[in-house]
């Protein structure tokens, strides 16, 4: 059978179709957003698929499907399933009626999150099935088993990624397609409906199913032992268990636990009697270590293997063999860093550029491509926490300064997709509570740093379907918000005014933002609003006196020329969008032919 | 695992590292061999440093590799070659450098200076490095973007793979536009 090269967010939109999903639904988080995108891209015919507000809505969509009958999917970034974490607690009691699988992608190393939370203790807490895969055939296989566990168990079921299993690509044979089906729906209350007197109930059932999870997990073919020799035994799993092997390779016997929740501890303790040393390598937490020991396992893992950040075959072979392979040495000090910085013609840089230069005011800011508005040269964000708390940290800070008179203000920044993830639930909060606070939704018309997924005001669904294009200042408007300001933030001098007078109000006020993404596709309403004209801009070399001004805009296309003293334009990195011209003292910007 | 060979693609967000890995990869499957391809997405697309990892052989099990075990490592900037040397071999690595250079924010922002004997100092300690313009070749066939398959061209020269198919790959990774042009980016980058 053919082998299709797939990264594991692929193989696992694959492992959905296969497996008769019929409703997924997901908000788009690294390193998890690829699911439903190539959901959305070769299987919509099959499944019904959504980005959904947030990922407690997403979650309680793909429950309510599966109540009726469907099976269902949801899919999260780590820090999503903290949001989804109030529906999922209490669906681990009343389990499913059509199978449901959901994606937990944890990110170990942080390579594009605000934590490194290990999910995996959400199962245990819970008590359901949790499977993780260690590269893109088992995601496959993975997705379609865990809906025959799922309905088999009555339970949830979490497949546990990481961003190196969601984003390396490996060879996946497909399976056989099953026709999405639904199973009839009969109300029970007493299985569907946990008010407290039913919940009792469902608490008991969860108990009996995990006494059944924990047979099942011994006997599970996700769990098995791969014997080599007697020496050194290692107990792994995820993308882990590819560094253990790739290390060790025929050198240690391996117990390859797929199956994690419930863990298959007596095959465990079999497989440690037979080896003169056992080893547990895992990611983060030591998750599968403190279980084994709890059962009186001897075994050593985190005493050698960093609990923070992610592993990799060079990180295992030193903490269990002492070995360092060899590598040249140099001075890396000359190489500057090349860190991530906001795009040429990013509407975010005017209002940060103006923000910035505000005393007197603390700036908080939330989670997307505006989180980087707080290095140099814009200065401008004091801190962030996480999705949709930019408004309602604002709103508790204002608290506190007007309730010790000082004169700082506060104001707090969410992206467009943020808002509608739980900002719109910070800035009610905010109204509410009568905030001196000013908060500002940055709309760039799209979910902008996970790579341009739609959203609830982009005016399209994930399937490209027109969509009602939901308006920011009527929720605010409809919350009480009286003071809202809407500005173009590509207009410096606007922009400095909405602000000013939104600072200065007492009370709540709003600025709205509106600009498209630099690197969006234009979308007809978007091109009819903002028009088209992407003409480069070029600098007057003789009117340059080297003041250095534009260079505080952090815009890439925007260079220094120390030897000249003059700034330079490069034109096939600017997106024409004229805010470096209205920040030259001397005009020397001006549009290349213009 | 011996027979496993390793390659470490490094650029900047936007360079077509990731398309450069994809049609080696694609080759290398149709050839029979085992493949893992690792990338990165998420903040790295906004004008980061990005790489990305193939590795090939009978067997693999790793999609990454450590420091010191690159077979082949194909730098799309030369700046970056000089970042990720200590991913190469120590003994028999080879280092293709594109001979161009893309500012970063703190060279941009004249807090650091751009380190224009990268080359030199990669040459130091690497016997077999490669330097070739690729930026350039890829202009004077028309489009600069082709640059990454330039450097395929070369590194797969460099890992012996010259009689597998690559026509094939190209036409199945590459829009049917850019087709003929990609080819001759190749062949570029073979006689390079």
């Amino acid at each position: 059978m053919a082998k299709n090269l797939m990264t594991g967010n692929e193989a696992v939109a694959r492992g959905l179709y296969e497996a008769g999903v019929a409703f997924a639904s997901a908000y788009p988080g690294t390193p998890s957003t690829e699911i439903l995108e190539n959901v959305a891209e070769k299987y919509k015919d099959s499944i019904t698929c959504e980005w959904a507000p947030n990922e407690k809505v997403a979650f309680e969509a793909a429950v309510g499907a599966s109540f009726v009958g469907g099976r269902s999917f949801a899919a999260m970034k780590h820090v999503g399933l903290n949001v989804a974490a109030d529906p999922l607690l209490t669906f681990a009691y009343t389990g499913v009626n059509g199978g449901m699988c959901f994606v937990s992608a944890d990110d170990p190393g942080l390579h594009s999150s605000q934590n490194e939370q290990d999910n995996r203790f959400y199962a245990r807490m819970g008590k359901f099935i949790m499977l993780e895969p260690s590269d893109s055939q088992e995601a496959k296989d993975m997705a379609v088993m865990g809906y025959e566990l799922s309905e088999r168990f009555d339970s949830p079921v979490m497949l546990r990624m990481t961003t190196r299993v969601c984003h390396s690509k490996s060879l996946v044979e497909f399976g056989e397609v099953q026709e999405p089906k639904k199973k009839e729906y009969v109300k029970n209350r007493a299985k569907f409906d946990p008010v407290p007197a039913m919940a009792k109930g469902m608490h008991a059932a969860v108990e009996k199913r995990w006494a059944k999870l924990l047979e099942y997990t011994e006997e599970c073919p996700l769990n098995r032992e791969e014997w080599h020799t007697d020496g050194v035994g290692i107990v792994s799993a995820g993308a882990a268990y590819q560094y253990a092997r790739e290390v060790y390779g025929d050198k240690a016997s391996y117990f390859k636990c797929g199956m994690t929740s419930p863990m298959p501890i007596e095959s465990i303790r079999k497989f440690a009697a037979k080896v003169k040393k056992l080893y547990v390598v895992e990611e983060l937490e030591p998750y599968m270590e403190d279980l084994l020991r709890a059962a009186g396992i001897e075994c050593t893992g985190k005493a050698l293997v960093p609990i923070e950040g992610e592993l990799n075959p060079d990180i295992v072979r030193k903490a269990l063999t002492g070995e360092v392979v060899p590598t040249m040495e140099y001075d890396k000090s000359v190489v500057p860093g090349r860190p991530p910085m906001l795009c040429a013609g990013c509407p975010h840089v005017g209002l940060f550029y103006e923000l910035g230069k505000i005393k007197d005011v603390i700036a908080i800011g939330d989670i997307g491509c505006y989180a980087l508005s707080g290095n140099p040269p814009l200065n401008a964000k004091d801190f962030a926490l996480c999705m949709g708390s930019g408004f309602s940290m604002a709103h508790g800070a204002a608290k506190i300064m007007t309730k010790f008179g000082e004169k700082k203000k506060i104001v707090g920044v969410v992206g467009d997709s943020t808002f509608f993830h739980t900002g719109m639930n910070s800035m009610l909060d905010a109204v509410y509570n009568h905030s001196d606070v000013t908060l500002i939704v940055v709309d760039n018309r799209i979910t902008g740093m996970t790579g341009h997924q739609e959203n609830p005001g982009s005016g399209y669904t994930i399937t490209g379907e027109h969509a009602y294009p939901a308006d920011i200042e009527g929720v605010a408007r409809a919350f009480g918000m009286t003071e809202i300001y809407k500005v173009n933030p590509m207009d410096l001098e606007a922009t400095r005014k909405a602000l000013k007078a939104a600072i200065e109000y007492e009370g709540p006020s709003l600025v709205i933002t509106r600009y498209p993404c630099a690197l969006k596709k234009r979308s007809p309403e978007d091109k009819a609003e903002f028009g088209t004209d992407r003409t480069p801009y070029q600098i007057d070399a003789e009117a340059c006196i080297g003041c250095k001004s534009c260079l505080r805009l952090g815009c890439p296309a925007i260079s220094f020329d120390a030897a000249a003293k003059k700034a330079n334009i490069d034109r096939v990195a600017c997106a024409g969008c004229g805010v470096c011209a209205q920040v030259c003292p001397k005009k020397a910007m001006g549009k290349v032919g213009g | 695992m011996s027979n496993v060979k390793n390659v470490v693609l490094c650029g900047v967000g936007g360079q077509g590292t990731i398309l450069a890995s994809k049609i080696l990869s694609y080759a290398l499957i149709e050839a029979g061999y085992d493949v893992k391809m690792s990338e990165i997405h998420g903040m790295s697309q906004r004008g980061g440093s990005v790489t990305t990892q193939v590795r090939y052989g009978d067997k693999v099990y790793s999609p990454i590799i450590g420091k010191g075990s690159a077979d082949v490592l194909v730098a799309f900037e030369k700046m970056e070659a000089l970042r990720y040397l200590d991913d190469v071999k120590v003994d028999g690595g080879v280092v293709i450098i594109n001979d161009h250079a893309i500012q970063s924010l703190p060279t941009l922002q004249g807090m650091a200076q751009y380190p224009e004997d990268c080359i030199d100092r990669v040459k130091e300690k690497n016997a077999d490095t490669r330097v070739i313009k690729a930026t350039k070749i890829a202009g004077e066939l028309g489009n600069e973007k082709a640059a990454n398959v330039v450097l395929l061209g070369a590194t797969v020269k460099a890992l012996g793979l010259e009689g597998m198919d690559w026509d094939a790959a190209l036409e199945a990774c590459v829009k049917p536009a850019f087709v003929e042009m990609n080819k001759k980016a190749f062949r570029a980058g073979l006689e390079a």
